[in-house]
């Protein structure tokens, strides 16, 4: 019974130091059967050595990393898992199938060729040298050798990077299938639509440190905010002042305010500007709340700096 | 609940490898590595192409002009020239390239049988050192019409074939430490310089005193010497080469090997 409890995958407390450089700076990280989990942040916001640590290639300096339960250096646990890495260049030579046929040999009970050329839409490249396929091609065929094994956790790095919106979907679709299939997924995109669409719980990196984690919809209401655009002979700089308004300033002909209370602020609007126009109200996407969170992290640092 | 904590164990039995499953993973990795090297004619040509036709040059045409044994003494020579490059090349080059490149980490993030990757190139660079010396044995037999008997053509095949293991072992370090575009050159300033300080193209007693006495340092100098002594030119003392070559693979595969574990 203990064994339903144990996570998928797991950080915790985990510290990796390069030099002076603190790549992470105690992350916490936890994965459930069936869960996909998307990791953004900006570049060296530490996504990459996380992935390293939970794929066995690097070692933690302080804090636990496991995979099922077990160190991800011992082969038995990685045997559970599929990886699609950023930049491998895949050797050039050699065709589709063989390159699936060598994958799915290092797993226990893999899937055959067929079928993960199939779920991976690549059915038609099977005899194809991987140097003659396009850069969305290769990128399927790598995601096919990342599901070939049957893995319980699957890590995609990037996974559409180079596709056109026809093949995205389409993997999309495959990933969602695996999920239904109990599978885990760890996803790390710079396609904020992309976490969007798929993730149950996403994981905002910055700097080394986890800074903000929950549901897609939990991220954008932590940061809340909701855009409110209109023309009105009213003063920004009068607006700011409103309790209702966190800010606001002039973009071109129109005044833009972010508001945690959007009807409270438009009836209070349309009271004080009978002749306001124009009037926009928009719920704040997850880019927003990204670039939101991540500035807030780097002001606080720059405050810190500063101080300091 | 029964019934998920069985799937759950059902799981967990498939994570554990059957011997098989385990042996096949070891073979498709050899396979692939053969396929990827009969496929490159930029590494095929050149290890295949260089020792035949400076045998066929030097050993067997202007081979008459140095005496009656020349094209024997050749054959030892340009086999020992010409098993060293698939050693050298086939391991360092490549792992050079795949260091850089993110193949090596994507196989190491893979649940590849972790010796796998390296006996994958060693039975490459066997096979491709079987191709080259039985070239320059059906030249030596048909072409220069060197007496050689039954047994000393097997002993010349064997001591070609293993006789790659050193270099193996020296690419390896080599292709452990340098990363990308820079590894072939830096492995043909160790290939040819050692080629020629060991004897294989001159006779060493031509060379100044000094580079005569440092032949011995060269693990192609003793392959060399095995060589010579398998078509019946040698000076004894076999056991000794073998163990200084088997002192060298051991070697630079235990400084590779500790190399490649702590940086990847």
């Amino acid at each position: 019974m203990s064994n339903l409890q144990i996570p998928v995958a797991r950080l915790v407390g985990t510290i990796k130091t390069y030099g002076a450089l603190r790549a992470l700076d105690g992350v916490d990280l936890m994965l459930q059967r069936g869960e996909l989990l998307a990791l953004l942040g900006p570049n060296g916001a530490g996504k990459s050595t996380a992935i390293s640590l939970l794929l066995g290639l690097i070692r933690a300096d302080k804090g636990t990393v496991e995979l099922f339960g077990q160190d991800p250096q011992n082969i038995d646990a990685r045997r559970r898992i599929g990886v699609m890495l950023q930049s491998a260049s895949l050797p050039p030579v050699l065709r589709v199938g063989e390159l699936l046929r060598l994958t799915a040999s290092y797993y226990p009970s893999p899937r055959s060729v067929q079928e993960s050329a199939e779920m991976a839409g690549i059915a038609d490249l099977l005899k194809r040298p991987y140097a003659k396929l396009s850069g969305g091609q290769q990128r399927r065929v790598q995601f096919a050798m990342a599901l070939c094994g049957r893995p319980e956790l699957l890590f995609l790095d990037e996974p559409t990077v180079g596709m056109d919106i026809e093949a995205r979907q389409k993997l999309w679709a495959a990933i969602r299938q695996l999920i239904a299939e109990g599978c885990a997924v760890v996803l790390t995109t710079h396609y904020l639509e992309e976490a969007e669409a798929l993730a149950d719980r996403v994981c905002v990196m910055a700097q080394g440190r986890v800074i903000s984690e929950g549901s897609v919809d939990d991220l954008r209401a932590r940061v809340a905010l909701k855009r409110v655009r209109c023309m009105t002979h009213i003063d920004p700089q009068q607006l700011a002042a409103w309790p209702e308004v966190v800010e606001a300033r002039r973009e071109g002909a129109k005044v833009w305010m972010s508001t945690a209370n959007a009807e409270a602020l438009v009836r209070r609007l349309l009271d004080a500007d009978t002749s306001l126009s124009e009037l926009e109200v928009q719920r704040a996407g997850l880019a927003e709340a990204f670039t939101e969170l991540t500035r807030d992290t780097e002001t606080a640092t720059t405050i810190d700096r500063e101080a300091a | 609940m029964n019934a998920v904590t069985h799937k759950f164990s059902v799981a967990q039995a498939g994570a554990t490898m059957s011997p098989q499953r385990v042996i096949a993973a070891y073979l498709e990795e050899i396979r692939s590595e053969c396929l990827r090297y009969l496929r490159t004619p930029s590494f095929l040509l050149p290890t295949l192409l260089f020792p035949t036709v400076f045998y066929l040059m030097f050993g067997i045409f202007l081979g008459h002009a140095n005496g009656p044994d020349a094209p024997r003494f050749f054959l030892a020579a340009y086999g020992t020239f010409g098993v060293m490059a698939p050693g050298l090349f086939g391991f360092g080059v490549s792992l050079a390239m795949e260091r850089d490149n993110g193949l090596m980490t994507l196989k190491r993030a893979l649940p590849m049988p972790p010796a796998a990757y390296l006996l994958g190139k060693m039975v490459m660079a066997l096979m491709v050192a079987a191709v080259v010396i039985v070239l320059l044995l059906a030249m030596a037999v048909l072409l220069a019409h060197v007496p050689l008997s039954l047994g000393q053509i097997i002993t010349i095949f064997f001591t070609c074939v293993f006789g790659v293991l050193p270099f193996c072992a020296m690419g390896l370090f080599v292709g452990s430490l340098i990363k990308g575009q820079g590894a072939p050159g830096a492995i043909n300033l160790i290939y040819l310089p050692m080629a020629f300080l060991s004897g294989l193209w001159f006779p060493l007693s031509i060379l100044p005193k000094f580079l005569q006495q440092l032949g011995p340092v060269w693990p192609s100098y003793h392959l060399n010497q095995l060589a010579l002594d398998a078509v019946g030119l040698g000076q004894g003392e076999a056991l000794t080469h073998v163990t200084v070559l088997a002192i060298y693979t051991v070697f630079f595969t235990v400084i590779a090997a500790r190399r490649l574990r702590r940086y990847g």
